[in-house]
């Protein structure tokens, strides 16, 4: 049991690893072999000498995206979380904004970045709240959903022993919720991301700082595509870790009840 | 208690059509009938969680009746555990007196008696996925007998358990009866279960909802093992199940 275990976390850890080995060998091959110029298509060993080279000033740039990005997503669990908890308390509010925040998260953020970035003179807050958008949808409709799935027996028990409105939200919609909130986080941190790329993607030259998605772009404009990879990979990889930290602060706080964060020996 | 109780639905279902039962302090009554007749609407009813259409149904219980009766002299347990997966066992047996707003000492010490008394000492740290639907089940009628209750109503509450189970909770749940004497509505579809737990059958018809026999059980007091062999047990099932046959005939399921 032990042994298959381990066997398997292995083989989750070395078969993607195994593939982008190869797919990286294979990528090098291509581009030494064809001689296929720099600008084109750089080989990865020009992008991981490049991300040495630009890496501290690059890494910069990606602290600047990175703050936008944690308080976008700050501002839309905060937010979204509370928005969530009025819809759960009051039917008509819920009824009444719920569309509102369906067009919110159907207008794609690139057509209306521009405006926002003229109507918010602030380029850090203008910024924030264009990745803020795209993030805080997943965590509403999530909470709304978990805050309305309390069990009816439960409900009905609470309702039995006297329970008031405030007591029913604490101990039971409260953390029934909580599993749906954290599912949505877990999306949102993603899509803060996104969001905030897109905003200085859009803001171009008129940020004050210079965040990762604009180095993208004038590396474009220069045609140092190595550099471009090399911020292009820390962007993924920024995303990459903001899931696992967020899928690991899921598993922490529901790992003694929840089916999604049980242990299977446990069973 | 229950006076021409009538339930009718918003969609215009008639569950209940004038349900008139009287039920003795202390006494086992059991509400048998075939699924759709209105039996755990009639609890809902009788706990104060549904109001009726038509009739009126009155407690007295802790010398009070009607809404004055504080909350905690009634106790529910429903056909699942219905706990919450996030607490432990001792939180869910705790939930009747945080909501009450008191957790001390004295209370503590009601939660620890109540899972000794349902045979779960030791796993008041257990989290529920962590038990066997037998113990759920026991760890729910421990937050139901928690704050000593004179009227305890239990919706089918052994209907989702395997055999084995099922036998030894009803041995639990009669000893448990004996030791305190609440007035206990017991609502199941087991001619077998009801003849040897309760004091009383009440049988139900469906469509509308009523009570079409009540039949006292004779049975030698307290009820062991042996009773479900003795000849006197075998008579009374087979009363019951007539009784109950007639019952559906008269309105084809």
């Amino acid at each position: 049991m032990m042994t298959g275990n381990a066997g398997q976390r292995a083989a989750r850890l070395l078969a993607p690893l195994a593939i982008g080995i190869v797919f990286l060998a294979a990528w090098e091959a291509v581009v030494r072999v064809e001689g296929i110029p720099s600008y084109i298509l750089p080989a990865p060993s020009a992008v991981a000498q490049s991300l040495w080279v630009d890496g501290p000033s690059l890494f910069g740039s990606l602290l600047v995206t990175l703050r936008i990005t944690l308080a976008a997503l700050a501002a839309a669990a905060f937010f979204g979380g509370a928005i969530a908890l009025l819809f759960s308390r009051s039917r008509i509010l819920e009824l009444s904004l719920f569309p509102y925040a369906v067009i919110l998260q159907v207008t794609p953020i690139v057509a209306i970045a521009p405006l926002i970035i003229i109507w918010v003179r602030e380029p850090f807050l203008a910024l924030l709240v264009c990745a803020w958008i795209v993030a805080f949808f997943p965590i509403v409709s999530n909470t709304t959903v978990g805050l309305n799935s309390a069990d009816r027996n439960l409900l009905m028990l609470f309702r039995l022993y006297g329970a008031s409105r405030g007591q029913t939200l604490i101990y039971l919609r409260l953390p029934t919720a909580l599993p749906y909130f954290l599912a949505g986080l877990r999306i949102s941190g993603g899509l803060a991301l996104i969001g905030a790329v897109v905003a200085e993607f859009v803001a171009g030259t008129g940020g004050a700082e210079t965040g990762l998605a604009f180095r993208i772009l004038e590396a474009g404009y220069r045609l140092a595509i190595p550099r471009m990879f090399a911020a292009l990979f820390m962007l993924s990889l920024t995303g990459i870790v903001i899931y696992l930290v967020l899928d690991l602060l899921s598993r922490l706080l529901l790992r003694r009840w929840h089916e999604s964060a049980l242990n299977e020996e446990e069973e | 208690m229950l006076r021409g109780v009538t339930k009718r639905f918003v969609s215009g279902l008639e569950a209940l059509g004038g349900v008139d039962l009287r039920v003795a302090h202390g006494e086992f009554l059991s509400l048998l009938g075939p699924s759709g007749c209105g039996k755990s609407t009639l609890l809902r009813i009788v706990a104060g969680l549904s109001e009726p259409t038509g009739g009126s149904c009155e407690l007295h219980l802790g010398g009070q009746s009607g809404k004055a009766i504080p909350a905690g002299h009634i106790g529910f347990v429903f056909q699942d555990p219905t706990l919450m997966p996030w607490s432990t066992v001792r939180a869910n047996v705790e939930l009747p007196f945080r909501i009450a707003g008191r957790v001390r000492a004295a209370e503590r010490d009601r939660v620890a008696a109540a899972l000794h008394a349902v045979g779960l000492a030791g796993f008041e740290g257990a989290y529920p996925h962590q038990l066997s639907g037998g113990m759920r089940m026991r760890v729910s009628i421990a937050r139901a007998l928690v704050t000593g209750p004179e009227l305890l109503l239990l919706d089918e509450p052994f209907a989702a358990l395997d055999e084995i189970t099922r036998l030894a909770l009803n041995d639990d749940l009669l000893r448990l009866w004996e030791l305190h004497r609440p007035t206990i509505l017991f609502v199941t579809h087991s001619v077998f279960e009801s003849v040897y737990l309760s004091t009383r059958i009440a049988i139900m018809a469906p469509r509308p909802g009523r009570i079409v026999a009540d039949l006292p059980v004779s049975l030698a007091q307290p009820r062991e093992r042996a009773v479900r062999t003795a000849p006197s047990y075998a008579l009374m099932c087979e009363r019951v199940s007539a009784a109950l046959g007639a019952a559906m005939s008269e309105a084809p399921v």
